[in-house]
């Protein structure tokens, strides 16, 4: 069986596969802070209110990490 | 995924979503002036802004219209946000950030909308609009603070050994903020409608279209979610970056 095609390709799109793994990490990461925010909230109602501007600003930092590791995903894919 | 109805393959282009096209065609050369079609969808973008913010808010009644009340709710959170986040001072650049927010929210919207066009895809608008702020707050910082801006990467809490180690990783970390506020907008909308086009891909295989529309459903829903937070975020950002440049003290 010969395989046919580009080296340069191949080693591309195995990249991309594997750039995908980072968004493991972000998905763990965005859970850990919303979780933390949940467990709090539900020990102090009234305080919680105040910290939802802050939960969703470790949100955005924890999924721009997972964002990167997509980007990279997709640029291996399609613009390579 | 199943491709035996597909010949050679799946052959889907999901990021051909994302080309400049000049309007008018031409030759396909894209020079400084030439209108394309990311103008055109900033300026539907800015049409829209217009139309719910100048003429909603045209009749200034007490009791307000509709479209006069959903621009006081929108300036209203803003306002607050600021006001929350960089104090009072932080409300001489108040229109900027409004600016900021009301475009990069009805933009985001917009490119929701079938065949329409993301505009804050574009590394190229959203680095534009993340350079002009870190540019803006570190000349703002040095102007109001003089040379003790620089005691916003110099840790006073932490033990004096640590302290230039600190300080190093907090200038990288400094700089490192516009390359992280520019790529997460234009990275989350990008990813989301790439997904959106790769699912639409799918459902050329006759077996998974009904689940590829399911899946385009779901996605579209997170999308409409993400498309507010990340317009959220990126303010709330702007002004916690306001804030260390007019409060640098630790």
């Amino acid at each position: 069986m010969a395989i046919e095609g580009d080296l340069v390709q191949m080693g591309a799109y195995v990249g991309a596969g594997l750039a995908c793994t980072g968004m493991g990490g972000a998905a763990v990461g965005v859970g850990h802070v919303v979780g933390n925010y949940l467990s709090g909230a539900l020990r102090n109602p009234a305080a919680a209110a105040g910290q939802t501007a802050t939960m969703f600003i470790g949100i955005a930092f924890a999924e721009a990490l997972g964002i990167f590791s997509f980007l990279v995903a997709l640029l291996l894919m399609f613009a390579v | 995924m199943a491709t035996e109805d597909s010949g050679s393959g799946l052959n889907i282009h999901p990021m051909d979503q994302f080309l400049i096209k000049p309007l008018f065609g031409g030759d396909g050369t894209i020079g400084l002036f030439t209108l394309t079609n990311v103008t055109l969808w900033m300026f539907i973008a800015v049409l829209c802004i217009v139309a719910v913010m100048v003429l909603g808010t045209r009749g200034r009644a007490i009791v307000p219209s509709r479209s006069q009340s959903i621009a006081e709710v929108i300036y209203g959170f803003v306002h607050k946000m600021v006001e929350d986040i960089a104090g009072k001072e932080g409300l001489r650049y108040f229109p900027y950030i409004f600016s900021l927010f009301i475009f990069i929210l009805v933009a985001n919207v917009i490119g929701l909308l079938p065949k329409s066009f993301t505009t804050t895809s574009h590394i190229a608008v959203t680095a534009t609009m993340a350079m002009t702020v870190f540019v803006a707050v570190t000349i703002l910082g040095f102007f109001k603070n003089g040379a003790s801006f620089l005691s916003l990467f110099w840790i006073s809490s932490a033990p004096l050994v640590l302290r230039p180690i600190l300080a190093l990783i907090e200038i990288i970390s400094y700089f490192v903020r516009p390359v992280s506020h520019s790529i997460r907008l234009a990275g989350n909308m990008m990813a989301g409608h790439a997904v959106i086009k790769v699912f639409a891909g799918f459902a050329v295989v006759t077996w998974i279209a009904p689940a590829s529309i399911v899946a385009i459903t779901a996605i579209y829903a997170l999308e409409s979610l993400v498309v507010c937070i990340q317009a959220y975020v990126f303010t709330i950002l702007t002004c916690v970056y306001l804030n260390d440049a007019l409060h640098p003290h630790h």
